[in-house]
């Protein structure tokens, strides 16, 4: 199958990884994945900020890019951004009188899925380590984000897919369908109760015993991550994508320095070690992840 | 025959007065009441514990959904029909020897209730728990006119004795634990005394003996309804304690004050709401009291018998397609107790008598979102979507929360007129047509709690005036704007990428961004930021799009030879919205 990669802004610019470690799954998978060069933004910053004047740009770009680009269907590795394609976009588009848009930005909507819905309803993915070879010997948690809950209807799939991953010793998060007080532009306009959100969730995190708190969007990561960091609690945050594409050779590591960037210099020599792309929290990138390096030299 | 077009109205429905307005805006007053760490305990356990009672009685109703659906519908259909369906109620009630009158306002509807306890002498009045007589602010009113209303529901008798303000709609002192309640019946209670014990079975013991006296020498209740029966005049008042009954049953005169928007159409749709409600409120499959009256029974009961119809904004929801559905809460609180923004902050940080998620549509929406500072209600939330779920009348909270954000972007940029400053042919403004005059409305813009008490129109006209002017960009508004134009395209945002790097230069050695300038600052106040990558994805796939087979060899997986190949794929759940 020809899958179209919606990276998304936040996993575009902060968190590379995060769309590399969704390609890997894919490719391992037999399919072809393309990346729609003109994307941008879903636009839900701009909508859920009240400005939708702004937002119909981005969502004009959006539609636009992904319907320009062939192929079977498009992914992207955020509940939230799927779901302001379908519940955000259509609204932006006819708020600003332009019905074509809406039309076309519902067809794009109706391609497009989240990462767990793509695996497990389109390609049928139920097993990770025995379909995808996915390997993370760690305590992990989950925090549903809200908007892959209750937009979405995501249910356990995320969840499920992390659990089949082998190695993964799960425990189950406290009041884990409680929002964990990121919310946009919430996050700074309210910093306060924010904050206090975040504490809870992070209380309720560090209660479990886990090393990793995993979920299916960045940015609650982001958020929570940050807030851990200020606290020294001592968890990880990594995004489910990169716990699937986490192998017994090229494993996902999460302990010392956070660093972002894909792994090696963007060089062909150095291209595999590119290509194992450990994690957001993971060792820096100097060291390279396992088995990985040798490998890839001699390609 | 030839017809005329004559268009809209040109008269704006009025906004409301009263308690309905944040005077502190609500990151401020969240910050504020935040501080009281005894208070954010009580409120965690409290909707805690309702939440997960709620929960359980949902679960054992298989056509719940169904219902939430017929409530949403029957609501529908009243909002459609509301004239017809008042003037219905109206006649009805009327034929059953009640008294019908209609407030367009607070002011208009404290003056009618307060000539009514008047007309029968009586100084004294008791009360039934009620949103509307908490958003017009009777009691207040009533006691400039030397009328003292007693509460008589358990949680407004604390809120009142510890002259304090509701922070709940259904539990207006759960801000209170019990400790903290005895001390509150110690001090304003004079019969009790030092053995008074903070067990809840001898403080309900102390309220009781309280309101006793109370109910047998009170000549005048007031009550607020859950719900009013178009088709047979019926009112309804849903209660857990009985005191609600008293006070429906002993006094001579009894008042109703009811919002428009409480109707239902026939007394068999009581059938959806009875069931919705007590799951909904109190996690009970059934609430202990339900008391249905109409007009007057001769013999038995209240023989004067009055019901006030409230507007005080009502209509002005109403007018707007995208908001109105505001107006089908039956006031369950649901969404407050699942709400994690309330739980941290507390009711009293959004001001108005109506807090939580559902008061931060309804507050801005009632009063029009430029009064005070309204404007702030609908940002706090982090639209995660639970009130939306467990709203028994299926108000999409988190989509209206939006649609107020942007009409308060437009409203600050100038691109709509404020809906309470509508120029009409004397060049005055829609809202100073209201029966209490300028004041009241100048009054209300500047601090809310609106008696229709005369002070200097001037400034009021000013503010307004500067209201009226486009705002100069905001540092919002240019982050935005600045988003926009760079999100609206992948060359611009690959360019803007190109300065990951100066990030990863700020951050330095620990790799991590602490402090932010201005609005960003919100960010690093709490929270740290890391290093940004050195790449972003799309730049750095702009090299390594090709290289699927190193890939996939370094992963150690190769596709097609995996042991188990996909499955059959799994059908989508069922949405249950």
């Amino acid at each position: 199958m020809r899958i179209a990669l919606f990276a998304t802004c936040i996993v575009d610019a902060m968190y590379p990884r995060v769309a590399l470690a969704t390609v890997r799954v894919l490719e391992r998978l037999g399919h072809e994945v393309v990346f729609p060069p003109g994307q941008g933004c879903c636009s839900q910053m701009h909508v859920n900020s009240g400005y939708l004047q702004d937002a119909l740009p981005v969502v004009r770009n959006h539609v636009k890019a992904f319907s320009a680009a062939d192929y079977d269907v498009a992914v992207a590795p955020s509940g939230s951004c799927v779901a302001s394609l379908g519940h955000q976009q259509p609204m932006v588009a006819r708020a600003g009188g332009d019905e074509d848009l809406a039309r076309r930005a519902e067809a794009v909507a109706g391609t497009t899925y989240e990462l767990s819905q793509l695996l497990v309803d389109v390609l049928g993915v139920s097993d990770a380590a025995e379909q995808l070879g996915s390997w993370f010997p760690h305590t992990v948690t989950y925090h549903p984000s809200c908007h892959g809950m209750r937009l979405l209807r995501l249910g356990d799939r995320q969840k499920d897919l992390v659990r089949s991953v082998a190695g993964v010793e799960f425990t189950e998060l406290p009041d884990a369908e409680e929002c964990c007080g990121f919310g946009g532009t919430f996050s700074f306009k309210n910093p306060d109760v924010s904050a206090a959100m975040a504490e809870e969730k992070i209380g309720n995190i560090t209660a479990t015993g886990a090393q990793v708190c995993t979920g299916g969007d960045a940015s609650c990561l982001m958020h929570l991550g940050g807030a851990i960091s200020r606290t020294g609690a001592g968890v990880a945050t990594v995004h489910f994508a990169e716990i699937l594409a986490s192998t017994r050779q090229n494993p996902l590591e999460v302990t010392g320095p956070v660093e972002l960037s894909i792994p090696g210099p963007t060089g062909r020599r150095h291209r595999t070690q590119a290509a194992a792309g450990s994690a957001a929290g993971s060792a820096s990138s100097d060291a390279p992840a396992a088995v990985a390096a040798d490998s890839g030299e001699s390609r | 025959m030839s017809r005329t077009a004559l268009g809209m109205p040109a008269v704006r429905p009025v906004h409301g007065q009263g308690n309905l307005h944040a005077e502190t805006a609500f990151p401020a007053a969240a910050k504020t009441e935040m501080g009281n760490t005894q208070m954010r305990a009580n409120i965690r356990h409290a909707t805690h514990t309702i939440r997960g009672k709620r929960a359980n009685v949902v679960k054992e109703l298989p056509d719940w959904q169904a219902l939430r659906s017929a409530g949403s519908a029957l609501k529908e259909s009243v909002m459609a029909n509301l004239p017809e369906l008042l003037e219905q109620f109206e006649a009805n009630v009327t034929a059953r020897g009640g008294t019908v009158h209609w407030a367009r306002d607070a002011a208009e509807a404290n003056r009618i209730i307060t000539n009514l306890v008047q007309a029968t002498g009586s100084t004294e009045a008791i009360k039934i728990k009620s949103m509307a007589t908490a958003e017009i602010d009777l009691e207040r009113h009533l006691a400039e006119h030397g009328i003292i209303a007693t509460e008589t529901d358990l949680a407004e008798l604390i809120v009142q004795l510890g002259h304090d303000r509701s922070s709940h709609i259904l539990v207006p002192a759960i801000h209170k634990n019990r400790h903290e309640i005895r001390e509150i019946f110690l001090r304003e209670m004079t019969e009790t005394d030092e053995t008074l014990t903070s067990e809840p079975r001898d403080l309900a013991e102390a309220a009781r003996a309280h309101l006793r006296e109370k109910f047998l020498s009170t000549k005048v209740a007031i009550s607020g309804a859950n719900f009013g029966v178009a088709e047979t005049g019926t009112l309804t008042v849903v209660e857990s304690e009985g005191n609600g009954r008293m006070c429906l049953t002993l006094p001579e005169t009894l008042i109703t004050v009811m919002g428009i928007e409480k109707l239902v159409p026939t007394f068999a749709d009581l059938e959806v709401y009875l069931q919705l409600l007590p799951r909904s409120s109190t996690g009970e499959r059934m609430n202990p009291y339900t008391s249905m009256w109409t007009g007057v029974t001769p013999g038995d009961g209240p023989q004067d018998v009055h019901v006030v119809l409230l507007d005080n904004g009502r209509s002005a929801v109403l007018s707007d397609p995208a908001g109105r559905s505001a107006l089908h809460c039956i006031r369950c609180s649901a969404c407050l107790n699942v709400c994690p923004v309330y739980e941290q902050a507390g009711g009293h940080a959004y001001g108005s008598t109506y807090p939580g998620p559902i008061g931060a549509i309804l507050s801005p929406q009632l009063t029009g979102i430029t009064s005070a500072e309204n404007a702030s209600l609908p940002y706090a939330s982090t639209l995660c979507g639970a009130c939306y779920d467990v709203c028994p009348v299926k108000i999409n909270i988190p989509e209206i929360l939006v649609h107020l954000r942007d009409e308060d972007v437009r409203t600050k940029h100038g691109q709509r007129p404020t809906a309470d400053a509508v120029p009409t042919e004397d060049g005055a403004t829609a809202a100073l047509q209201t029966p209490a005059g300028p004041q009241a409305t100048a009054e209300n813009t500047d601090g809310g709690r609106s008696t229709g008490s005369a002070s200097g129109p001037a400034p009021g006209r000013v503010r307004r005036l500067f209201q009226r002017l486009p705002h100069p960009p905001s540092e919002m508004d240019l982050m935005m704007k600045g988003a926009s134009m760079v999100m609206s395209s992948g060359r611009r945002m690959a360019l803007a990428e190109k300065a990951l790097p100066l990030g990863r230069a700020v951050a330095g050695h620990d790799r991590r961004i602490s402090w932010l300038p201005g609005m960003a600052g919100g960010w690093t106040d709490v929270r740290d930021i890391p290093a940004p990558p050195r790449e972003s994805f799309r730049n750095w796939w702009a090299q390594h799009a090709d290289e699927t087979q190193d890939r996939v060899r370094a992963d150690g997986v190769v596709p097609g030879t995996g042991p188990g190949q996909p499955a059959g794929p799994r059908q989508s759940e069922e949405d249950d919205r």
